[in-house]
C-alpha cells in the first residue's frame, strides 16, 4: 500500500512516535513509588516524583499534528504533555532532566512533568489544570493576529474531559468571534481521570460542540498517524490561510492509568485489549513495511530512540539539583525579597 | 490650583486619571492593549473613555462576558508579547477568572523556570458599591496579597491612580489593580510627570500619638477621622499604603516605632484581613501596640441599615484611635 506522503516524512512521523513512547516508558519506570496515590505510598527512591500523566498510546496525535508546525507557532498543552513537547521540537534530555527535578531541566526543576515546557520552540507549557490551556491558546493566537505575525498559528491540545469545563466554551467562542488562527485538538482518550468520559458528557462531544459555535470540526482516527497527519495538514492550511479556528477531534485511547501509579483496575480489561489492537506505533510500522520501507530502517529508528532515552536518563541522573536559592527566583520582580 | 513649573498639573477625576494613564502607556508602547466587557463604550465607570475611538478596536478589544477567557487570553497575550490591561468590571466578577489569575498568571513565570513573563494588569474594582448588595460589594485584596507572584495595588486618589497604573503597566509583573467602585468621580490634581513607585506608601498626615494605616476609599474616611482627632488634640500619623504587595514596611515601621501604637482600618472583612498582616508585622518589628478595624464577617446587605453594618465609619475609627492612644 502506498503512503500519501514521502517516505522521509512518514519515517519522521514514526520517529516522533517512537521517541515519545520510549520517553514515556522510561518515565513510567522511573516514577514508580514516586507519589502517594491509588493505594500506593511514595518512597524515597523514585527518580521521577509526583503525579506523572503518560500519553502512551496517544502518540499519533501530537506526531501527526506537530509535523505541520514551525518553531514560531505556539502550542499549549495539558497535564499529559510530554508527547506535545517532544513533537514540537523540545530536547528530550532536558525534558528528562525536568522530570527528575534537576537544575538543567527546561524549568530548572521548578515545574516537573505537569509543567513541562520549552518556550524557545513555541511550546507554552503543560498545565496542571484541565482546560486551562484553552484561554491561554486563544490569547496567544489573538496576540499573533494583533501583532500581524503573518500566517503563524497556535495549536491547543486538550482532552475529552476538558470539554465539560467552562473555559472550553469561552475559548472556542472567543476564537470564532475574533476569527483567530488557532487549531483546537481534542485528544479524546475516553477517560476523565478514573471516570469514563462518555457517561459524563452530553451530546456528541468536542466536534459537535465546536460545530454548534460555527467552528468546522473534523473527526479522525487518532491512532492512525497518517490519518491525523492528513487531517491536520488540511486544517493547519485553512487556519494559516486566514480561515479562522478549526477543531480536530482525534479519537484515541489512554492505555495507562490516570497517573503512572494508577493501574486502572476500574477498567474493563476487554476495553484495554481492544485498544491495544489499534496501537498507533504497531499500525504505523505495519503501514510503513507495506509501503516498502525496510524493517532495518525502522529498527534503527527504534534503537536510536532507546539509546537516546537511556542517555537522557543517565544525563538526568548525573545532573545537579537546583540551588535552594532558586526557590526565590522568577517569582516576581516587584517586591522580590519581601518573602514574608 | 497650583501649577508646577512645567504646567503639567490638571484637575482630573479618578476615572479620567486612569484613562490618561492607559493612553500614555498605549502611546509609548504598541504592545499595550485593553480587553474586557464594554471597554469600547468607555467602561461602565468611564475608566476607558475614548480609548477605543483613539486606538482602535484592534488594541481596545470589546469582549464577551467571559471572565475566564478574558483573564486567560490576557495570559496568552502576555506570553506572546503583548502587555494587556485585563478588565474584570468588579472584583466580584473576577472570581470567574480565578484559575486564570491564580494558577496561570501568578505562577507562569516561576513554574516554567523563568521561560516566560506575564506583564498583565488586571483591573478589578473593589469595595462597597452603594446599594449593590453582597455580590457587588466585596473587598478581596487579602486574597491577592496572599498570592505569590502578583503585585497588588489599591489607589485612593486621582494622582495615585494615574501614576500607579502607569507603574503597573511598566513593571512587567502580573498586577492585581483594585480601584474603588465609588471613587471614579473623585477629583484631584494630577501631574502626569509625577512617578509613584509601586510599594511606596503615602503619609497623608504627620503626628506622634498613633499610626493609622489604611488604603483605598477607607483612607479618606480615616482622613476625616483624623480631623476630629486633631480637634481633640490627638495627632495621627496617617499612612495610605497604596500598594498592598509589596507593602511599604519602612514607612509603616518607622512610624510605629515613633508612635508606639498602630491602628489599621480597612473596608474588607476584618477576620483574616490584610490589616492583621500589617499589625502582626509591625508588632514583631517594633513592639508597638496594635488594633484593627474592618467589616464584620457578614455579606454586605442591600437595605441602608444592613449595608451600614459592613462599613467602618468615622465614629468607629475615632473611638478605636482614642482607646489606643489613651
Amino acid at each position: 500500500m502506498d503512503l500519501d506522503i514521502p517516505s522521509g516524512a512518514a519515517e519522521a512521523l514514526y520517529r516522533t512516535m517512537v521517541r515519545i513512547r520510549a520517553f514515556e516508558n522510561a518515565a513510567e519506570t522511573a516514577s514508580q513509588g514516586g507519589v502517594s496515590a491509588y493505594g500506593q505510598q511514595a518512597g524515597g527512591a523514585a527518580k521521577v516524583r509526583g503525579p506523572l500523566h503518560l500519553s502512551t498510546g496517544q502518540e499519533a496525535v501530537p506526531a501527526g499534528v506537530c509535523a505541520h508546525l514551525r518553531t514560531s507557532d505556539y502550542l499549549t498543552s495539558t497535564h499529559r504533555g510530554h508527547g506535545h513537547t517532544l513533537a514540537k521540537g523540545a530536547d528530550l534530555a532536558r525534558m528528562m532532566c525536568e522530570l527528575f527535578g534537576k537544575a538543567t531541566g527546561f524549568n530548572g526543576g521548578k515545574g516537573g512533568s505537569m509543567h513541562i515546557a520549552d518556550f524557545s520552540v513555541g511550546m507554552l507549557g503543560a498545565n496542571g489544570v484541565v482546560a486551562a490551556g484553552l484561554p491561554i491558546a486563544v490569547g496567544a493566537a489573538h496576540a499573533q493576529k494583533v501583532l500581524g505575525q503573518g500566517d503563524a498559528l497556535t495549536v491547543c491540545f486538550f482532552g475529552d474531559g476538558a470539554i465539560n469545563r467552562g473555559p472550553f466554551l469561552e475559548a472556542l467562542n472567543w476564537a470564532r468571534v475574533y476569527e483567530l488562527p488557532v487549531l483546537f485538538v481534542c485528544e479524546d482518550n475516553r477517560w476523565s481521570a478514573t471516570t469514563a468520559s462518555g457517561p459524563m458528557t452530553a451530546g456528541e462531544g468536542a466536534s459537535a460542540r465546536a460545530e454548534a459555535l460555527g467552528i468546522a470540526a473534523t473527526q479522525v482516527d487518532g491512532n492512525d498517524v497518517f490519518a491525523v497527519h492528513a487531517a491536520a495538514a488540511r486544517l493547519v492550511a485553512e487556519v494559516r490561510g486566514g480561515g479562522g479556528p478549526r477543531l480536530l477531534h482525534a479519537l484515541t485511547y489512554r492505555v495507562k492509568g490516570h497517573v503512572s501509579v494508577d493501574l486502572a483496575a476500574y477498567r474493563d480489561p476487554a476495553e484495554l485489549a481492544a485498544a491495544l489492537e489499534t496501537d498507533p506505533l504497531a499500525r504505523a510500522r505495519g503501514r510503513l513495511l507495506e509501503a516498502g520501507l525496510e524493517a532495518a530502517a525502522l529498527d534503527a529508528i527504534e534503537n536510536a530512540a532507546t539509546a537516546e532515552v537511556e542517555a537522557a536518563l543517565a544525563t538526568a541522573d548525573a545532573a545537579p539539583w537546583p540551588e535552594a536559592g532558586a526557590a526565590f527566583t522568577d517569582v516576581q520582580t516587584t517586591g522580590a525579597g519581601q518573602w514574608h | 490650583m497650583a501649577l508646577n513649573a512645567a504646567n503639567t498639573v490638571e484637575e482630573l477625576s479618578y476615572a479620567e486619571a486612569a484613562v490618561r494613564a492607559i493612553a500614555r502607556e498605549m502611546e509609548a508602547d504598541a504592545r499595550v492593549v485593553v480587553l474586557g466587557e464594554d471597554v469600547g463604550r468607555g467602561g461602565i465607570f468611564g475608566q476607558y473613555k475614548g480609548l477605543q475611538q483613539r486606538f482602535g478596536e484592534r488594541r481596545v478589544i470589546d469582549t464577551p462576558i467571559s471572565e475566564a477567557a478574558i483573564m486567560g487570553a490576557g495570559v496568552g497575550m502576555a506570553l506572546a508579547g503583548l502587555r494587556p490591561v485585563v478588565e474584570m468590571r468588579v472584583v466580584d466578577f473576577a472570581l470567574c477568572g480565578m484559575d486564570e489569575l491564580v494558577n496561570q498568571a501568578a505562577k507562569n513565570r516561576f513554574m516554567f523556570g523563568g521561560q516566560g513573563r506575564v506583564p498583565l494588569v488586571a483591573r478589578m474594582p473593589g469595595g462597597i458599591w452603594d446599594a449593590s448588595a453582597a455580590q457587588h460589594s466585596q473587598s478581596l485584596e487579602a486574597w491577592f496579597a496572599h498570592l505569590p507572584g502578583v503585585v497588588v495595588v489599591s489607589p485612593s486618589t486621582p494622582q495615585d491612580n494615574h501614576s500607579l497604573l502607569r507603574a503597573a503597566l511598566q513593571c512587567g509583573d502580573p498586577v492585581v489593580y483594585i480601584e474603588h467602585k465609588t471613587l471614579w468621580g473623585a477629583r484631584g490634581p494630577v501631574d502626569e510627570t509625577l512617578a509613584v513607585p509601586l510599594g511606596k506608601a503615602a503619609r497623608l498626615r504627620r503626628g506622634d500619638a498613633l499610626t493609622l494605616v489604611s488604603w483605598s476609599r477607607q483612607a479618606q474616611v480615616c482622613a476625616e477621622a483624623c480631623e476630629r482627632l486633631a480637634a481633640e488634640g490627638i495627632a495621627v500619623d496617617l499612612i495610605d499604603l497604596r500598594t498592598l504587595w509589596p507593602w511599604d514596611r519602612e514607612t509603616v515601621f518607622e512610624s510605629c516605632a515613633r508612635t508606639g501604637r498602630l491602628l489599621v482600618a480597612h473596608e474588607a472583612v476584618q477576620a483574616a484581613g490584610f490589616g492583621a498582616e500589617i499589625a502582626a508585622s509591625a508588632a514583631e518589628a517594633t513592639g508597638c501596640r496594635i488594633a484593627r478595624l474592618g467589616a464584620p464577617r457578614i455579606p454586605v446587605g442591600y437595605a441602608p441599615v444592613l449595608e451600614a453594618q459592613s462599613r467602618v465609619g468615622v465614629d468607629a475609627i475615632v473611638a478605636a484611635a482614642k482607646k489606643l492612644a489613651g
